[in-house]
């Protein structure tokens, strides 16, 4: 039974973390909403079910139900499209990242935990982020709107930029590791982990991470005091929800990265004796990168367009390239 | 089974990238033959992968697919994308111009296919050693000792170029007058 180890187990696996993205996603907005409310004393959603927990569904049924609107003279196709472009790379990217670490017997199939795991994986995971920037520059140049286009340029030329110094942080923890594959990372990371190993890396990392993924005190991309909203201005029902659901999920899928790359990923106390803890040690660093992301927003306001640039392009850039000099020399001198 | 599965993903992927590829050159407003373009690209990494280099596909997605067709729609998109340049008549020099380099390159790769003579050089890797090693680290150990100066060289013209059009950027700024040089954006 070839096809069902090459075509059924990994489609399952797929299915199963796409749900998990998706029910995630919902409730993140829920937690969310509720988190910022207690930093700002209120109380946030409390209506509909008992502490609020129906609203991300009653959330979903509103906007399934609102009438498509397609404003007049955008570009048909590219402005269907644009939404699902930017929601594909953040799912996409979790094909690589390793949940756990135990694989079990299932049905007498040896199913892994991860979708798969390639030998290029944080190359993959670099090359899948910089495709996210289709959704959004496409997304405004349909509309037709001067908002949307100007709020599509910011956002992709902020995306572009704060790609660099991710992407020099990860050599640094690929020095360390010495496997571009997730899996090897994370057991890279037995003993110390990174984040110890690389502070300022995985510091450069973070804040990279809340740009790429447009959040605050990044979020130019919905800068609603001057554009309006931005790259999604035109965008209502449930294609607007589709880029909501994409900046979500790229911050669930940003702490993913951060666990995994800096946090030890599955690695925890008794995880050897106790295969399952894995799992639970990773959903318990992801859950706690994405309140600090959330604390974040509640705490810091927007910074300015062109602060923004010069912080990634004089201050961030040298930073992750003198971190990588020091710690190639180090690694060198150590052996 | 993997053996049909693979010959179908082939034939999936292949039309693909043909029908992207007549799209890129048929379609009559510049950012949907951008997006065709991009569909090309990203079918091409695919049969990479099918080819077992997976190095190579994903460079492929993060270099081309990534960056290249990005700064395509840039430049469509800020400086007009909806203007079609009208050639007056499908007659002229360049269309004679546009056939003949067709034609002649059509020869070319019927002959190359027919004969099978277009082989590249064969290197001494089998796909046995390269899994052992890793596809990176096979690309990186043939860039840094093999072709070391090639690729050094290759940095240095990359260098040039930024260098160059830092330049001209530089020399277009100040013509704006009274604009301070650390303001722009």
């Amino acid at each position: 039974m070839d096809w069902i180890s090459l075509l059924l187990v990994p489609a399952i696996k797929s299915l199963v973390v796409v749900v998990a993205l998706l029910t995630g996603f919902a409730y993140l907005s829920y937690v969310e909403r509720k988190l910022v409310a207690r930093f700002q004393v209120r109380y946030g959603p409390n209506r509909a079910g008992p502490f609020g927990i129906l609203q991300p569904i009653s959330d979903a049924l509103k906007m399934v139900f609102k009438e498509e609107i397609v404003p007049l003279n955008v570009d048909h196709v590219v402005y269907l499209l644009s939404p699902a472009l930017t929601v594909m790379p953040a799912l996409v990217i979790w094909a690589v990242i390793p949940v756990s670490g135990a694989s079990f017997t299932l049905f007498g199939q040896t199913i892994t935990p991860y979708v798969s795991d390639v030998n290029v994986g944080l190359l993959y995971i670099l090359a899948i982020a910089s495709l996210a920037t289709y959704g959004i520059v496409l997304a405004g140049w349909s509309s037709n709107n001067k908002y949307s286009l100007l709020g599509a340029l910011r956002t992709s030329s902020q995306m572009l930029s704060y790609e660099l110094p991710m992407g020099i942080t990860l050599v640094s923890v690929l020095l360390i590791a010495g496997s571009l594959s997730l899996v090897d990372i994370v057991q890279a990371q037995r003993g110390v982990w990174f984040a110890l190993l690389q502070p300022i890396g995985f510091i450069i990392y973070f804040i990279c991470g809340l740009a790429e993924a447009g959040r605050s005190p990044f979020d130019l991309p919905e800068t609603e005091n001057e554009l309006v909203s931005g790259f999604a201005t035109e965008y209502g029902g449930i294609k607007f929800a589709l880029f909501f659901m994409g900046e979500y999920i790229h911050m669930i899928t940003i702490s993913a990265l951060a666990t995994t790359f800096f946090l030890g990923g599955w690695y925890g106390p008794f995880v050897n004796q106790i295969p399952v803890l894995g799992l639970v040690y990773f959903l318990i660093k992801v859950a706690f990168m994405i309140f600090l992301i959330v604390w974040i927003r509640a705490s810091l306001p927007r910074i300015r367009y062109d602060k923004l640039m010069h912080f990634c392009w004089k201050f961030l850039l040298p930073l992750s390239l003198l971190n990588l000099v020091v710690t190639a020399v180090v690694l060198v001198l150590v052996g | 089974m993997a053996q049909q599965l693979q010959q179908g993903l082939f034939l999936a992927l292949a039309g693909v990238a043909v029908v992207a590829a007549l799209g890129v050159i048929f379609n009559r407003n510049a950012v949907h033959s951008a997006l065709s373009l991009l569909a090309n690209f990203v079918a091409l990494a695919m049969l990479y992968v099918l080819l077992n280099a997976q190095f190579i596909a994903i460079v492929q997605v993060a270099v081309y697919a990534g960056a290249i067709v990005v700064l395509f729609l840039f430049v469509v998109m800020l400086l007009g994308a909806g203007g079609e340049m009208q050639m007056g008549g499908w007659l002229n020099w360049r269309t004679a111009f546009i056939v003949a380099a067709a034609l002649v390159l059509l020869t070319l790769t019927g002959t190359a296919v027919f004969e099978g003579t277009i082989n590249g050089a064969i290197g001494t890797a089998t796909p046995e050693q390269i899994a052992q090693v890793g596809q990176t680290e096979a690309v990186g150990t043939a860039l840094f000792t093999d072709y070391l100066l090639p690729f050094e060289l290759a940095s240095v013209l990359l260098l040039v170029g930024m260098l160059g059009a830092v330049v001209l950027g530089q020399r277009w700024r100040g013509a704006i007058a009274g604009r301070p040089s650390g303001e722009a954006e």
